[in-house]
């Protein structure tokens, strides 16, 4: 077998036994701690018989290993429990949340992943001069602030002062003013349902494609620029220039090969903290998605749904690393070409 | 020793939010909890900034706000670089299968979202201060473990570790008289970064509601309890905002210059 194969399969098995792991951390965190699940869901006041009632609903009564192979084998089966709240099945409610928050991860990656390398080349073209300066001051920025603050900072000052800014200029036509009035309306609630056009989902998300755009723009331009400068500073760059070859030349066949690995793993690694972002951002924007869903029952010590969601965070977010593991592997050179 | 402009502003900064937490009841004009005046009253002479959404003075707010922020962030940061340092130093000075087990359970945590961790554990325990401080202390003491364990690596393998080796010298004489003193550089710039992380997380979990409970202050829970006013054009959540901002880039500048100032001195190595 081709060695590649060999470390991609060893990458892939890796994988599923790490999410595997994960599983068991999520249960044991939401089982084994310290504190009465069925205490703290009905509160001080409860009965003894209220609780050893919803213990026994819970599976409480069982050891935990059994409860956890039982609910493993329900998640394998695609059965993720009912939520203890309202009793619906968890499964049915969060397939049409995933596929919202994966909607808004997708639209902010769409427009923050070729901003980001871009501007990560123009600041390492320009390094050391202005223009990087700039980029940086502007990342150092939007990363020194939580992620929602950013949310309500820009509901702030483009869905309420723009268009009173708008109304207050004098100067402008009462058609060219109507007309910007009409365009640049930015929702600060993001709706979303199935009757909606393409473009008006999009339309009512854009604000917060925004601010995760801000948010992963930085961390991953930061990232592009290091990476980029790693490979442009290396020995066999400056001999290809001492050789004399063409900026082209050297950019195609020497510096591009060896940066499209890091590239793809600064991307891929910033996907996954998008997906994360995205809880946070779904409750400021009131969107009806997983995060929000998560964040609700968690308040409600919901534990069935807590557990569900956890998990398939965390496998959305071990797989895109694991994509950029196997990426960077397929794309090393060195690999490719064993002697 | 001159201390270059950026780095000074950033002291500065610190240093200012720091007295203002430590000095929070001298400096804050009413009580953390005192309604004194109308909803969302501009500001004023008699309130600085103006009130928040039940009448209490938001310059107070916002003190008292910071001093529970600076003082779970402190306690938590804390906590994780005695914690993930302990352990790293342990795992480095030790080896073998040690450090493997170690390694192997710090990346598996570390491969599910901070985020996504705490709110699993938040779903079952109580939110109260001292649980929040020693999960976030836990939860961040992964990546000060991966830190600490790297630089020490590096260390174990000097002649003088070497030698206290063969003086007899235990793994704990090792660890707090060979290892720690020749790491601390590069843990204390981390420690700059983990702070700002541990602000950014709790303002992040009381925003959510399952940091810090009203009616104490903090920063995340007066953007949430203020977030209404927005619509109406009202800046009250927004201060936090700026506040955060500008001590996690006071803490960034200062980080840097610790940063700069140690790989220079020292090759690259603390």
């Amino acid at each position: 077998m081709h060695p590649i194969l060999l470390l991609v399969a060893q990458r892939l098995a890796l994988g599923l036994l790490l999410i595997f792991a994960a599983s068991i951390l999520i249960f044991a965190g939401t089982s084994i701690l310290p504190g009465d699940v069925a205490q703290s869901i009905l509160g001080q006041s409860a009965t003894p018989q209220a609780l050893a009632n919803l213990r026994a609903e819970l599976g409480m009564d069982q050891p935990p290993v059994t409860r956890y192979f039982n609910w493993l084998g329900g998640v394998l089966q695609g059965d993720l429990g009912t939520a203890l709240t309202n009793g619906r099945d968890i499964a049915e409610s969060l397939s049409s949340r995933l596929g919202n928050t994966l909607f808004l991860a997708f639209w902010a990656a769409i427009i923050a992943v070729p901003l980001a390398i871009a501007l990560g080349l123009i600041a390492v073209r320009y390094k050391d001069r202005w223009p990087d300066k700039v980029i940086s001051a502007v990342t150092l920025t939007t990363i020194s602030i939580p992620e929602f603050m950013i949310g309500y900072l820009l509901i702030f000052f483009l869905s309420i002062q723009l268009p009173q800014l708008i109304m207050s200029l004098e100067f402008l036509s009462d058609g060219v003013r109507g007309w910007l009035l009409a365009n640049l309306r930015f929702s600060s609630v993001a709706m979303m349902n199935d009757s909606m056009s393409l473009v008006e989902k999009i339309k009512s998300i854009t604000l917060p494609i925004m601010v995760l755009t801000l948010v992963v723009l930085a961390h991953m331009m930061r990232m592009t620029r290091a990476a980029i400068l790693n490979v442009m500073q290396s020995a066999y760059i400056e001999t290809a220039e001492l050789k004399g070859l063409g900026m082209l030349r050297i950019i195609r066949t020497h510096a591009f090969p060896n940066a499209i690995a890091p590239i793809v793993n600064v991307v891929m690694l910033n996907l996954a903290y998008l997906v994360v972002g995205v809880v946070v951002i779904e409750v400021v924007f009131a969107y009806p998605g997983m995060g929000q869903y998560l964040v609700d029952h968690v308040s409600k010590r919901d534990v069935p749904v807590v557990q569900a969601c956890g998990l398939i965070f965390a496998t959305v977010y071990i797989g895109l690393n694991l994509v950029a593991d196997i990426v960077s592997i397929l794309t090393n050179p060195r690999l490719r070409h064993p002697k | 020793m001159r201390i270059p402009l950026a780095a000074l502003i950033g002291l500065i900064f610190t240093a200012l939010f720091f007295g203002a937490a430590l000095f929070a009841p001298l400096i804050a004009p009413y009580g953390m909890a005192e309604i004194v005046g109308d909803v969302w009253e501009p500001p004023s002479d008699r309130f600085p900034l103006g009130t928040d959404s039940i009448g209490r003075d938001l310059l107070s707010r916002l003190v008292y706000g910071g001093q529970t922020t600076i003082f779970i962030a402190t306690a938590a940061t804390a906590l994780s670089f005695v914690v993930g340092s302990v352990l790293g130093f342990f795992a480095a000075v030790s080896g073998g299968w040690i450090d493997q087990t170690l390694s192997r359970f710090i990346d598996l945590i570390m491969s599910i979202p901070t985020l996504i961790f705490a709110l699993v554990v938040l779903s079952v325990t109580p939110t109260k201060i001292p649980i929040l401080i020693v999960l976030m202390g836990l939860l961040d003491s992964t990546r000060v473990y991966r830190l600490a364990r790297a630089v020490a690596v590096d260390i174990t393998v000097m002649d003088y570790v070497e030698a206290a080796r063969l003086r007899g010298e235990g793994t704990l004489w090792i660890i707090f008289r060979e290892t720690l003193p020749n790491a601390l550089s590069p843990l204390i710039a981390e420690m700059g970064l983990r702070f700002i992380f541990a602000v950014l997380f709790v303002s992040t979990l009381s925003f959510l509601g399952l940091g810090v409970q009203p009616p104490q202050a903090d920063w995340g829970g007066i953007v949430k309890e203020n977030k209404e006013g927005i619509n109406y054009g009202i800046q009250a959540a927004l201060y936090p905002a700026y506040a955060i901002a500008l001590l996690c880039i006071s803490i960034n500048l200062v980080a840097d210059w610790i940063l700069g100032r140690t790989t220079s001195l020292k090759g690259g190595r603390g």
